[in-house]
């Protein structure tokens, strides 16, 4: 039962994260200065979010609905640049495309900048797996990779680290004198990441953006460490999902300070780099051969899904993550995969399977606060309903719900049986109520000792007779 | 299924000649505008106070009210939980459920966000989608129907408390309700609104999500109302069942002093409309 043992796995962690109240205050804390920034920049960057929400969300839609034409069109125009770009089907087959550079090369040290995609696949394990040693070069990467855990956040991957915590652990595993001052932790980790660039033969990076007319890879960073991934190994490889294509140039001049917006709350990240290609001759620097590595790993079984097509439009700004409220209280680990939140919950099971990975579907209250933040304008709740009825559809969802709803039709929408049930739905809520598990008690429905169309039958009684 | 389907819709027709006067709309006179209420299940089944103090305040704002009691459920538990089929026989039952073609108004903005976002969908390439479509036209949620008919002049009442609003996220983000609720509570005097403790947060309710995962439910319950009680506030009105249920049961458990009214008890309390149906009240205005 390995299947339901990711659900129970879910439940166990979101529960004890939900009564972690040091855990939440932490959370809040972080996104509150994020929403102050993000709602400031909004209003300063643009003339009106709304219409820019508007525009980019028809340019991605369309990006999307001509996908194979645009990629076709990236391929084309990468090879002529001199890049090799290698066509993954899954993940399995994008970790032995990384595997077979890095022992072709003889690779033995590699860097890595900030890459969701790179989580997914699970990339870091498979290199050290033949002996590739690894380093994160984004700070909150290297936190999480320091503290053996995976990122919390896919913006911001250590959010759930306080100063202290992290200068505790930079303490310990990089053996830096105790502090938090975050100037002095940045530069340990500086020092630390320094030697890691000038000795990796490998660097391996995201892609935020791949534009099909130039055949180029834009990464956009706050630190420089993406540069130096790019500038300082022999080789750069690229692991991009197949959906970050946008169609030219001209549409990062809203694309960057939208994803900077809706990312950090910032006007632009501070560097924005467009690689096209390995270091030509007469160039001082800049990596010999680079490699882009398209990911599919279920995202044309998404595309072929008229209604889930549009998840593709994202570019993981990670703003629903910040807005839900589900996301706040539990935590990007409890879910326990790479995407983690609202648009985590849209395209994992799709990504992983249903079977294991539909309850991410269902925890959701449905509020719409992703849907409403999100700058490519993604229904995400309404994709969540999607995909439980695609579950229901599939037959996927739990027996016990299909049966209990289908009881439910049967009798509920119906007065009549309704009005002959109720003396044992009002007795079954009390018993339930008496019977139930402490902390559930409170939480069970009490029906009331009248119903509203009894009372109504009564006053009518009562109007007749009188 | 169908078959036992079919049996339940016999039963069901069975029982209207009884039921016949109960469409007769009630306290009606000439000149008088009617509207049918719809009362969500929650209400019926749990809260029917909140039913009782939306027809004394309709009444008393002069409006005549129908109720039809074969309607129970819009369908929107099965809906959410990906369970259309079912979502689709309850609907269908709902909609016969409301013959005519008079206003309908109800005191549940998800509800009404079913009715209103969802149901459509739910029929395509369904020959009663017509049927359906005329039916979403008629339903609104109650706030939506005092300003729909500009009848803020006719609420006058009393209040008391420093109170905190609880816009549903259905009908805030779906139906776009927002400052509708919020101008009804100002026709009242003698409370104070706090009107930082409005900030639109959930509740954790969410249909099965509530029973689904109700761990983290019951924290984002418990948040909501820390968030009320921080701003100030010992009383929340909200505009929606489901919220109250959720916030009244965390309240409860979790031994806060607080109190959670829906907007229609509410008004009815400052209007002194008592907790008994009366529907022969009318305002002088
Ligand atoms: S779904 Fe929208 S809000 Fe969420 S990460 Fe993607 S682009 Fe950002």
């Amino acid at each position: 039962m390995a299947l339901a043992g990711e659900y129970r796995s879910f439940l166990h962690r979101s529960c004890v994260k939900a009564a972690d109240a040091s855990h939440h205050l932490k959370i809040l804390k972080a996104i509150a200065s994020y929403d102050t920034a993000v709602e400031a920049m909004k209003k300063s960057q643009f003339e009106s979010w709304e219409r820019a929400r508007q525009v980019a969300a028809s340019v991605k839609r369309d990006a999307v609905s001509r996908l194979p034409e645009l990629l076709e069109q990236f391929e084309a125009k990468a090879v002529e640049n001199g890049v090799e770009v290698v066509w993954a089907a899954d993940a399995a087959e994008a970790r032995a495309a990384v595997l077979d550079i890095a022992r072709a090369n003889g690779v033995r040290q590699a860097v890595k900048s900030k890459s969701m995609t790179t989580e997914e696949i699970e990339l870091n394990e498979a290199l050290e797996s033949i002996g590739v040693k690894i380093w994160e070069t984004d700070l909150g990467e290297l936190i999480v990779q320091l503290a053996h855990e995976r990122p919390y956040h896919i913006v911001t991957p250590a959010m759930h680290k306080s100063r202290a915590e992290i200068g505790e652990l930079f303490h310990r595993t990089l053996g830096t004198p105790l502090t938090d001052n975050a100037e002095e932790l940045t530069q340990a980790a500086r020092v630390h990441l320094r030697e890691a660039f000038c000795s990796a033969e490998l660097g391996i990076t995201g892609a935020n953006f791949l534009i099909a007319s130039l055949g180029a890879v834009v990464l956009t960073e706050n630190e420089g460490n993406a540069r130096l991934t790019t500038a300082c190994p022999r080789i750069h490889v690229a692991v991009a999902g197949i959906e970050k294509i946008l169609p030219r140039l001209e549409d990062l001049e809203l694309f960057l300070p939208l994803l900077a917006t809706s990312g950090t709350g910032q006007q632009l990240t501070c560097y924005n780099t467009i690689i096209r290609g390995p270091k030509r001759s007469g160039e001082p620097d800049g990596p010999e051969k680079m490699y882009v590595i398209l990911l599919d790993n279920g995202r044309s079984s998404i595309y072929a899904e008229e209604k889930l097509r549009v998840s593709l439009t994202c570019i993981r700004c990670g703003a629903c993550l910040n807005a839900c409220p589900v996301y706040r209280l539990i935590g990007g680990h409890a879910y326990n995969t790479a995407y983690p939140g609202p648009i985590g919950s849209v395209i994992t099971p799709h990504l992983r399977g249903f079977p294991g990975w539909q309850h991410m579907s269902s925890a959701s209250s449905l509020c719409g606060a992703c849907s409403e933040v999100c700058p490519v304008k993604i229904d995400l709740h309404r994709l969540l309903l999607e995909n439980r009825w695609h579950a229901h559809r599939q037959r996927t969802s739990s027996i016990i719900w299909r049966l209990g709803f289908w009881a439910w039709a049967a009798v509920y929408p119906h007065r009549k049986c309704l009005q002959m049930l109720q003396p044992f739905f009002r007795l079954g809520s009390r018993l339930a109520g008496l019977a139930a598990p402490r902390d559930l008690r409170g939480r069970i429905p009490q029906v009331a000792g009248r119903s509203f169309s009894e009372l109504w039958q009564d006053y009518e009684r009562k109007r007749t007779n009188s | 299924m169908e078959q036992i389907f079919f049996l339940f819709q016999v039963l069901h027709l069975l029982r209207l000649p009884k039921s016949g006067k109960q469409h007769l709309s009630t306290g009606a006179l000439l000149d008088e505008k009617q509207v049918t209420l719809f009362i969500p299940c929650l209400v019926d089944q749990l809260y029917p106070e909140i039913g009782v103090a939306l027809c004394n305040v309709l009444s008393a704002i002069g409006w005549s009210v129908n109720y039809t009691p074969e309607h129970t459920c819009c369908g929107q538990p099965a809906f959410n939980a990906g369970h259309r089929p079912e979502a689709k026989q309850a609907a269908a039952a709902f909609v016969a459920a409301f013959p005519g073609s008079g206003e309908i108004v109800t005191v549940s903005g998800s509800c009404t966000a079913m009715v209103r976002v969802y149901y459509e969908e739910l029929f395509q390439e369904d020959a009663r989608l017509p049927e359906v479509s005329r039916f979403v036209g008629r339903l609104a949620e109650f706030s939506e129907f005092i300003h729909r008919h500009d009848l803020y002049h006719k609420i006058q009442g009393v209040q008391r408390g420093r109170v905190g609003f609880h816009n549903s996220c259905h009908s805030f983000r779906e139906l776009h309700i927002e400052r509708e609720p919020l101008r009804i509570l100002r026709c009242l005097d003698g409370f104070e609104l706090i009107e930082s403790a409005n900030k639109q947060i959930c509740c954790g309710f969410g249909g099965v999500f509530y029973l689904k995962y109700s761990t983290i439910s019951s924290a984002m319950g418990g948040s909501r109302l820390q968030y009320f009680l921080d701003a100030g506030a010992d009383t929340v009105v909200a505009n929606d069942p489901g919220c109250i249920m959720q916030m009244r049961q965390e309240a409860a458990s979790r031994k806060l002093n607080i109190r959670i009214y829906h907007l229609v008890e509410f008004l009815a309390q400052a209007m002194g409309l008592g907790c008994e149906l009366n529907l022969s009240k009318r305002s002088a205005g």
